[in-house]
């Protein structure tokens, strides 16, 4: 709204350029073209989880499947079924099979990111049509609900 | 009227002036607005201001919150009004908040606005406003830019001299305007103005951690009405001055019979002084009635407390609180340079500009140089407290703000123009025209000890053909200007919304960074938040049922709920599941006399609905939030009251297809995800 209000402005300067024979107003135009868009505030969630920011061990760390399953009941239930039904997003039932835990814990903290270049993450933008929203976990929230859905899918 | 007919026939010398620039003379265009205007005011996409600027808005009850130097509308913040955008005042957290000793008052007159401050420098913690009508201050939170307390003032009415601060906001003031019969018999006929009105200046402590905010005592003053005030700082950091008309006591056609005097008064007021006798037990508790509204920011969720008493201070009993200066015809402004040291009186329709000197006024009193008493306090020598007069300044002084560099910008009402003069010397520096009518003006950092300059904008009271015509009701008018340089230079003229009297401007890096994004929904105290679906539930207590309602991008649950009777009154417990910035979701009911409510991530809100007859009444979010936003709705069975539909709710499943819960009293809820 707000540029092409602008886009109008600078029409009409334009405009009263051509008519007025010039007189200097051009460096308007100039400064407007050469203006860059970018925005001060960029949204920052966690860094990237890397493959090897992750072990998995067994037995599981039952504390953190139980903080893992508190998490889930909070902010993940309203959209995540524990089966394999699709909701608004997928079940999560087998998720720890079909996915690398750094690729899971990602989708948590960095969905912005994934959404952006993971083409498995678009995927299922495309499938489910609602961006999963950033819950605004930390990484050892993160981990916690990995816990728990390893737990979900069987592991001891 | 005379003056409005003075300010048309410059403002159309202007329009004149500004249609012969725009034909194509060469250099024309560059003597009404330079160059490089639209460079230095172009903020370009997805840049930020410099400057956030809180602006009252005047008879809207709100105050806005506008970018500079773009001119830029951020926020309309809903202080002494409901607000049909967030449902302040509608909502059940929120009614609390516009609560008087009058009851609900959901429309006031908000006027001048005050930022904290700490050594006489703005510390981005809260804004002050005044509630004009009611009497009524509230503080603003600058962490979530929401109203977080608001306090009813006792023996006022009119409560316009206010709320300016003192340097460290130790305490916010509050004068009245009217003066009224205070403490004694107020059934009083109106022509006893002279020995029954009396006026009262209150100060408010506030909690340095907290905020909150307190009356600590109210000085008891002659009847005549304040104006506005300023606190002393630096030197005069003790001290509190407040301009006041009507020193001639007049109760009808104040227009002629308070103008009568050459000369009203500043009220110098000595609160350190003050505050010594409070200490010292001086003085006396008497009854009144006001509210204390409180923003609890764990449970979302506004009180409302009426407090029963409030201190008074009889400065005739105690001495050395108050004195009075002269200043010409009914002073208006009262504004305290950046130094401490000079009080600049704005008489409205004096034909000078007064510049008071803070150390003259401490040797008059010291040398008790006085010029007889005024109702029993002394009153100084005008040539005595002196420090000079700007001379021809124009017509109609109203505000003075000031720069870093020794200069002060006044306002004038009936000639619409800035005038820059010299603080010092009180030599008139340049003059530029406002459009039109300029009532209030703000420098960036103006009331402040170090003002940051650059900026300075007009706030008009005539618009009249600024803009596009928009039938009989337009927008106010204002005018940015650059003063970094000797000349004064126009650089934007924007609309406003309301009437805005009084702004003030801070540097955006002191708040933008401390901007709260979201609710935690870990920290929601909420006595009805749900946190998680698994919480969502139905639960009727008699005639109320309360729904603990979930909204995630894109449902509500529970989404049908049935079981609920005409003549219930039906609370929507809303919590918005949400840990996103900017992921608001909104709550509407058909037929709801209180239409709707927006939550923020994290965040509970509550909607009273009283269904008044049979039906099916649908609900959904009303803040566009994904792209099945709009398949976030649901459905609520209203049935007859004598009906024995179960209460039952669900999302998500359905019972057998055609069954009638009315039939099935046995059916039991089947709401619960596996």
């Amino acid at each position: 709204m707000k540029s092409s209000i602008f886009a109008l402005a600078l029409l009409l300067s334009l405009v009263a350029l051509t008519s007025c024979g010039g007189d200097g107003s051009d460096s308007t135009e100039k400064t407007a073209s050469t203006e860059t868009t970018s925005t001060s505030g960029q949204e920052v969630h966690g860094d990237e989880v890397k493959p090897s920011d992750v072990t998995l061990t067994t037995p599981l760390n039952q504390e953190w499947v139980s903080d893992g399953k508190g998490i889930y009941d909070v902010k993940c239930q309203g959209c995540h079924k524990l089966s394999d039904e699709r909701v608004v997003g997928p079940g999560w039932k087998g998720v720890t099979e079909r996915r690398e835990p750094h690729w899971i814990m990602n989708m948590i903290t960095n969905v912005d990111m994934m959404l952006e270049k993971d083409p498995e993450a678009q995927k299922l933008l495309e499938q489910c049509l609602v961006r999963m929203p950033n819950q605004n976990l930390n990484r050892d929230q993160a981990r916690h609900v990995l816990e728990f859905m390893r737990s979900n899918d069987g592991v001891k | 009227m005379k003056s409005l007919r003075i300010s048309l026939t410059v403002g159309t010398g202007v329009l004149l002036l500004i249609a012969g620039i725009q034909s194509c003379k060469p250099g024309g265009s560059k003597a009404a607005i330079t160059g490089d205007a639209a460079e230095k005011v172009y903020v370009a996409p997805g840049k930020y201001d410099e400057f956030y600027s809180f602006v009252s808005g005047g008879f809207n009850g709100q105050m806005s919150v506008y970018g500079f130097p773009s001119g830029r509308l951020l926020r309309i913040i809903p202080v002494f009004s409901t607000q049909p955008e967030n449902g302040y005042g509608f909502s059940e957290e929120t009614k609390a908040m516009l609560n008087t000793a009058h009851g609900f008052v959901p429309w006031d007159d908000l006027h001048h606005i005050s930022l904290s401050t700490t050594n006489g420098e703005h510390d981005g913690r809260w804004v002050f406003a005044n509630g004009n009508n009611t009497p009524r201050i509230a503080r603003v939170d600058m962490k979530t830019f929401r109203t977080a307390e608001i306090l009813e003032i006792p023996n006022s009415a009119g409560n316009h001299s206010s709320p300016y601060i003192t340097e460290n906001t130790e305490y916010v003031v509050a004068g009245t305007r009217f003066s009224i019969p205070v403490l004694s018999n107020e059934d009083v006929a109106i022509n006893t103005y002279k020995q029954n009105f009396k006026g009262t200046v209150s100060f408010i402590s506030v909690d340095q951690q907290t905020g909150k905010m307190n009356i600590s005592f109210q000085i008891l003053t002659p009847g005549i009405d304040f104006d506005l005030a300023r606190a002393g700082k630096g030197p005069s950091h003790g001290w509190f001055f407040f301009s006041c008309y009507n020193s001639e006591k007049a109760n009808t056609l104040l227009e002629v019979n308070a103008s009568a005097k050459d000369k009203d008064f500043i009220m110098a007021v000595n609160w350190k002084k003050a505050e010594e006798y409070v200490k010292a037990g001086k003085g006396k508790k008497v009854p009144a009635k006001y509210a204390h509204n409180l923003l609890n920011e764990k449970t979302h969720t506004a009180t409302s407390t009426m407090e029963n008493e409030v201190l008074v201070l009889d400065p005739k009993e105690l001495n050395d609180i108050v004195y009075f200066i002269p200043c010409p015809k009914s002073p208006h402004g009262t504004d305290v340079d950046p130094t401490g040291e000079y009080i600049v009186g704005s008489g409205k329709l004096a034909a000078v500009i007064p510049v008071f000197s803070f150390s003259k006024l401490q040797q008059a009193i010291s040398a008790k140089n006085f010029d007889g008493t005024f109702e029993g306090f002394p009153v100084l020598k005008y040539e005595a407290v002196l420090q000079g007069e700007v001379e021809k300044p124009g017509l109609g002084p109203l505000h003075t703000e000031f720069d870093a560099n020794g200069n002060a910008y006044t306002s004038m009402f009936v000639s619409s123009e800035i005038v820059k003069w010299d603080v010092k010397t009180q030599k008139v520096l340049d003059r530029i025209p406002t459009y039109y009518s300029i009532g209030h003006l703000s420098v960036m950092g103006g009331p402040t000890k170090k003002p940051y300059g650059k900026y300075m904008v007009a706030y008009n009271k005539i618009t009249k053909d600024r803009y596009l015509p928009v039938g009989p009701e337009l927008p106010q008018s204002a005018q940015l200007y650059d003063i970094s340089g000797e000349k004064m230079k126009l650089l934007l003229d924007f609309p406003t919304v309301g009437e805005p009297h009084y702004a003030e401007a801070i540097p955006a890096d002191k708040i933008s960074g401390n901007a709260l994004k979201i609710y935690k929904i870990e920290e929601n105290e909420h006595p009805y938040v749900a946190k998680g679906e698994a919480q969502a539930k139905v639960e009727r207590k008699g005639k109320e049922v309360h729904v603990w309602m979930t909204a995630i991008r894109s449902h509500l649950t529970p989404d049908n709920i049935e079981g609920v009777k005409v003549g219930d009154e039906v609370y929507f417990h809303v919590t918005n599941l949400e840990q996103d910035w900017d992921v608001p979701h909104g709550f509407a009911i058909k037929g709801a006399n209180n239409a709707e409510i927006l939550i923020m991530p994290g965040e509970t809100q509550t909607l009273l609905f009283k269904p008044d007859r049979t039906g099916m009444y649908p609900f959904y979010c009303t803040d566009f939030c994904s792209a099945l936003h709009q398949e976030m709705q649901g459905y609520l069975r209203v049935s007859p009251a004598n009906s024995n539909v179960p209460l039952t709710f669900s999302t998500g499943t359905n019972k057998p297809a055609g069954s009638d819960a009315a039939a099935d009293s046995t059916k039991k809820d089947v709401s619960k995800a596996p």
